[in-house]
């Protein structure tokens, strides 16, 4: 199964559809070229507000600036939900102004979308936030040397990678020594009546609140299948200590390599570079 | 044990490499016809709301307010085809299953056609109001085919009425036309969409439409034959007057003509760039 992910076998998965390997970019492309001008109104209607949740818990584990200002790296992190909640936090609680988040995407039209959002916020137009397009299997060595960041952070992003263990690589690369690694991803829900329900909300509603506010029920069936397919806890947190990151240990919890939010609904690993 | 039997039941024991099954929504039947997505009565009922609300929010949501006649049609498309099926004209239309669009219908030799035939009225009426039938959304929530084909038909022949009752495409003039399809043809997204549409409009237009369209739509759709039935594409040369002698109908108060759309513009644009170069 691992080497299915790390040495390609020519095809990989697009939710539950097996397509070449060299398509899957441009096809997740085309999913969130077309997702990225609702993504917001979106996430707010399929999670029901609870997304918010999710990034605040993950953001404030984190607690970006408590030992001094830090330098940040959000990967998939188009629209700017936890760039902006970083610089909040350690504003907030550490009257950190300081810490910077360099905030990387593959998709234009995501960038556009997070630039925009930003102009709203205090951060626009200083050293804080910068936007760069970029791919997180391949991040540019110049604009991201190795050992830059203390904090690297990737949120709903990483199961639309063709390759989990090219960016958990990158990640250890430009991540400084005793940098962490965080990502908050949808996992699998281990409660089997939570499970069966979760189920059919994700593969009845979602697809039709993708075809109500968006008028795109593709893109959401691709994002509903797409999150089926990605490893499960135990595996993923695998993968990270693949990477040559040192984890908790294989259980879920405190000292855990990940922790479970809303039973497995959502689940954030970490890990830290040694 | 016979070593056959013993490698089918290790066969049958072995982990599947695969995933095991996808997990899906419950929903027992498989797709019909080509863009056809079958919907459970849960779904069914979440879209018909959805789309309502959502048509009401933004009635230039096309593929919305196709939902909503299409999740709420329940028995009236059953009826509008055995309508069709007691008329000679009907059964021809259900046995060719004729489309319209740019592609099935040619425009050109429509305009070439005499002032005062149905072919020449169409044309002139598309390019008046700066529509194209090849917006039309096409069908997706309606298990039987066949029914789904009714469901094309009605949608595709929607611009055919704003033609023969002579009314041109704004908020009013197709409030008055659903008016005069929930008379004629009696879907339910007729009424829904005469319901709730003139809360859109303002006072002045809604007097109007309640004091002169209103009346009109009523009495002439009763009256007249269920234009479903019609074949429309066989009356080209027909001369409209006759016609609308014939099928019962009159047109429609006066109404004002708004600038044309830019939705023909646009449509014939990509075409063009879709083309290849010769």
């Amino acid at each position: 199964m691992f080497a299915e992910y790390l040495h390609g076998t020519g095809t990989t998965h697009f939710g539950f559809k097996t397509v070449p390997e060299t398509s899957k970019e441009s096809l997740v492309k085309d999913v969130f070229d077309s997702v990225a001008s609702k993504y917001d109104i979106m996430n707010d209607a399929m999670s029901l507000g609870v997304h918010r949740l999710w990034k605040d818990d993950y953001v404030s584990s984190q607690k970006p600036g408590r030992r001094g200002p830090m330098k940040c790296i959000d990967v998939a992190g188009g629209t700017g939900d936890i760039a902006l909640r970083i610089l909040d936090y350690a504003r907030e609680k550490y009257a950190d102004r300081e810490t910077s988040v360099s905030v990387v995407d593959i998709n234009r039209q995501m960038l556009n979308e997070g630039e925009r959002r930003f102009k709203k916020t205090m951060y626009h137009n200083t050293p804080q936030v910068s936007f760069h397009e970029g791919n997180a299997q391949a991040l540019s060595k110049e604009e991201f040397p190795d050992n830059t960041f203390d904090l690297y952070t990737i949120a709903f992003g990483i199961r639309n990678c063709t390759s989990i263990p090219m960016v958990l690589q990158e990640a250890y690369r430009v991540l400084k020594p005793g940098g962490t690694f965080a990502c908050l991803e949808f996992s699998k829900v281990t409660n089997p009546l939570l499970g069966s329900f979760y189920d059919q909300y994700s593969f009845s509603v979602i697809p039709l609140l993708g075809t109500i506010l968006a008028g795109d029920r593709e893109s959401y069936q691709y994002l509903v299948e797409s999150i089926r397919r990605f490893p499960s806890q135990p595996d993923f947190a695998k993968m990270i200590q693949d990477a040559g990151f040192s984890t908790g240990g294989m259980f879920e919890g405190r000292g855990g390599a990940w922790r479970d939010l809303w039973g497995g609904v959502a689940s954030i690993h970490t890990g830290v570079k040694v | 044990m016979s070593k056959a039997l013993t490698s089918a039941i290790r066969a049958s024991c072995r982990k599947p490499t695969l995933l095991p099954a996808f997990p899906r929504r419950t929903v027992t039947t498989k797709p019909a016809y080509e863009g056809h997505i079958p919907l459970n009565v849960f779904e069914n009922a979440f879209l018909a709301v959805g789309s309502a609300v959502m048509s009401l929010a933004d009635p230039r949501r096309g593929d919305m307010i196709a939902a909503l006649g299409e999740t709420t049609a329940g028995p009236a498309l059953p009826r509008l085809r055995d309508l069709m099926l007691e008329s000679a004209e009907g059964r021809q239309i259900l046995k060719d299953r004729p489309r319209v669009n740019t592609h099935t219908v040619d425009m050109t030799a429509l305009a070439r056609l005499p002032e005062g035939t149905f072919g020449h009225a169409y044309v002139t009426w598309l390019e008046r109001c700066g529509v194209t039938p090849d917006t039309r959304e096409p069908v997706h929530y309606i298990a039987d085919p066949e029914l789904a084909y009714v469901m094309q038909r009605y949608r595709e022949c929607h611009d055919f009425y704003h033609c023969i009752t002579h009314l041109p495409v704004s908020v009013s003039s197709e409030l008055a036309l659903k008016f005069f399809e929930f008379a004629n043809l009696g879907l339910p997204v007729a009424a829904i969409s005469a319901a709730f549409g003139p809360l859109r409009l303002s006072w002045p237009q809604r007097r109007r439409l309640v004091t002169e369209y209103v009346p009109w739509a009523l009495r002439c759709g009763a009256s007249c034959r269920s234009l479903i039935t019609v074949y429309w594409e066989k009356r080209w040369e027909q001369d409209v007057g006759e016609m609308k002698r014939e099928l019962g109908l009159w047109d429609a108060p006066e109404a004002k003509w708004p600038k044309p759309l830019k939705e023909a513009k646009a449509a014939a644009e990509r075409r063009a760039a879709a083309a290849p170069v010769v």
